[in-house]
């Protein structure tokens, strides 16, 4: 009963392999980039926007937060054809992961803009910045600096997300483990092999974004987190 | 023939949701065991416990939970144990679930302020005196908003299970895809249904969380 694992088999179709895992890279690179963009503008104009004009935002992130990955990509990608709006699977899981990871993000951001105390948008404002400088300067760079831990484990969890678009054949990473699998029949040996590139991308993605983070908000890295304002600690969420 | 999705196929989604609860519960309750051992285990003042904790958070935590999945229903079955999918798919998601809430709890033992457990020791309480009596108490209102708020990951992810053919939520809604053809009105239900489970979860999550807030000042 018990059997010998054998990777050889495996290893001869690591193109397949390669070629999964770069388009894992590609997909979760493109859906940092624009899920992070859409992120910080909805959170920025919810933080501008008057009171009763922060529904959409908010429902928004609600009824993404509260829904399936998977469900969400079916939706897209089964759904929309439905009513005439037709895409490949990548773009398909693109567009889902993007949609997704906006919405997480947009909440991460928001956390960060209201930990910003009132007296420093106040000692701004007394030092003749504009309202746009003030946000720019005084709220933003901070905010994003509180929360870029935040936003390394979400992105981190989008990434791993990606797994899920061979749900709907994208041969990213999962998927070609999918292929080689019905190729090879050696299923453990191949989910085993996948399991290792992933912990590695997510450790390299771990690596990058801190370096990005020191990087791009110098001073963020060792700063004590601010815990009066409340929302900064909260726990990612895939 | 083509059905149309009717009342019928409303109601299999909504008995297929009873699936998406009994993985979510079995996946919360076994998990949770698992979990307050990592958790103890992360904080231990045995060296070998805490790395190895460490080392199992970071593993499951760096991958899918689609792979977890695999592994479980593969591994498993390399094992020699042909279980019914149901059954891997409780024990991938209760592996799941112990890494993250292990990770959560850790941080809510953790904050209980030292003086806790010095005050706790001085009064000749033994360690285990010390959790049972003094510090598990005051980390569970500490760890009870972000536990809840993990369990609607939890019941999201249930929704991967749909692969190995468990027919829960999500599955169900492929099921009667299938036969209808009508994907929009079908899987927009299914997102419903979740959003009806999770929508209240999340938000008695961050209501907890701003009630405990005033205990946790200073």
């Amino acid at each position: 009963m018990a059997f010998e694992l054998q990777f050889a088999p495996v290893v001869a179709d690591a193109p397949i392999l390669l070629h999964g895992f770069w388009l894992t890279i590609k997909l979760s690179v493109s859906a940092i980039c624009l899920g992070g963009s859409i992120g910080l503008l909805a959170a920025t104009a919810r933080s501008m926007a008057p009171r009763r004009y922060q529904w959409p935002v908010d429902l928004y992130v609600e009824l993404i937060r509260n829904t399936p990955f998977l469900v969400q990509l079916y939706i897209i990608f089964f759904g929309l054809p439905a009513l005439g709006i037709r895409m490949s699977a990548e773009y398909a899981g693109l567009l889902a992961m993007t949609i997704n990871l906006g919405a997480y993000t947009t909440e991460i951001f928001r956390a960060g803009i209201e930990s910003i105390h009132r007296s420093q948008i106040e000692a701004g404002l007394s030092l003749a910045l504009t309202r746009r400088q003030v946000f720019q300067h005084v709220v933003l760079k901070p905010a994003v600096a509180r929360v870029w831990p935040s936003l390394v484990s979400q992105f981190i969890l989008i990434m791993l997300a990606s797994s899920v678009c061979s749900f709907i054949s994208v041969e990213e990473l999962s998927g070609a483990a999918a292929l080689i699998q019905s190729d090879t029949f050696r299923s453990l040996e191949v989910y085993i092999l996948v399991t290792v590139l992933y912990l590695l991308l997510a450790l390299a993605f771990k690596i990058a974004l801190s370096f990005l983070g020191r990087w791009l908000l110098p001073g963020a890295a060792g700063r004590a987190r601010v815990t009066s304002g409340g929302k900064t600690g909260e726990t990612p969420r895939s | 023939m083509i059905r149309s999705f009717g009342v019928d196929e409303i109601l299999f989604l909504l008995q297929s949701t009873g699936w998406t609860l009994v993985l979510t519960i079995t996946a919360s309750l076994l998990g949770g065991i698992l979990a307050l051992g990592v958790a103890l285990a992360r904080i231990s003042t045995h060296s070998v416990a805490r790395e190895i904790a460490r080392v199992y958070i970071a593993i499951v935590q760096g991958v899918p939970v689609l792979m977890v999945l695999f592994l479980s229903f593969y591994g498993l079955a390399h094992a020699g144990l042909e279980l019914p999918p149901i059954i891997a798919a409780s024990i991938a998601l209760s592996i799941y679930a112990s890494a993250y809430l292990g990770d959560i709890w850790r941080g809510a033992i953790e904050s209980v302020p030292r003086q806790q457990w010095e005050a706790s020791a001085s009064l000749a309480l033994t360690r285990r005196q010390q959790y049972r009596y003094v510090i598990l108490p005051q980390s569970v209102k500490i760890a009870l908003p972000p536990t809840v708020g993990f369990l609607v990951q939890l019941v999201k992810n249930t929704s991967i299970v749909s692969i190995v053919s468990v027919v829960e939520l999500t599955r169900a809604g492929q099921l009667i895809n299938n036969v209808t053809f009508q994907p929009f009105k079908v899987f927009v239900a299914v997102a419903v249904i979740y959003l009806a489970i999770c929508y209240p979860m999340s938000r008695a999550s961050r209501r907890l969380e701003e009630r405990f807030r005033v205990y946790r000042g200073g």
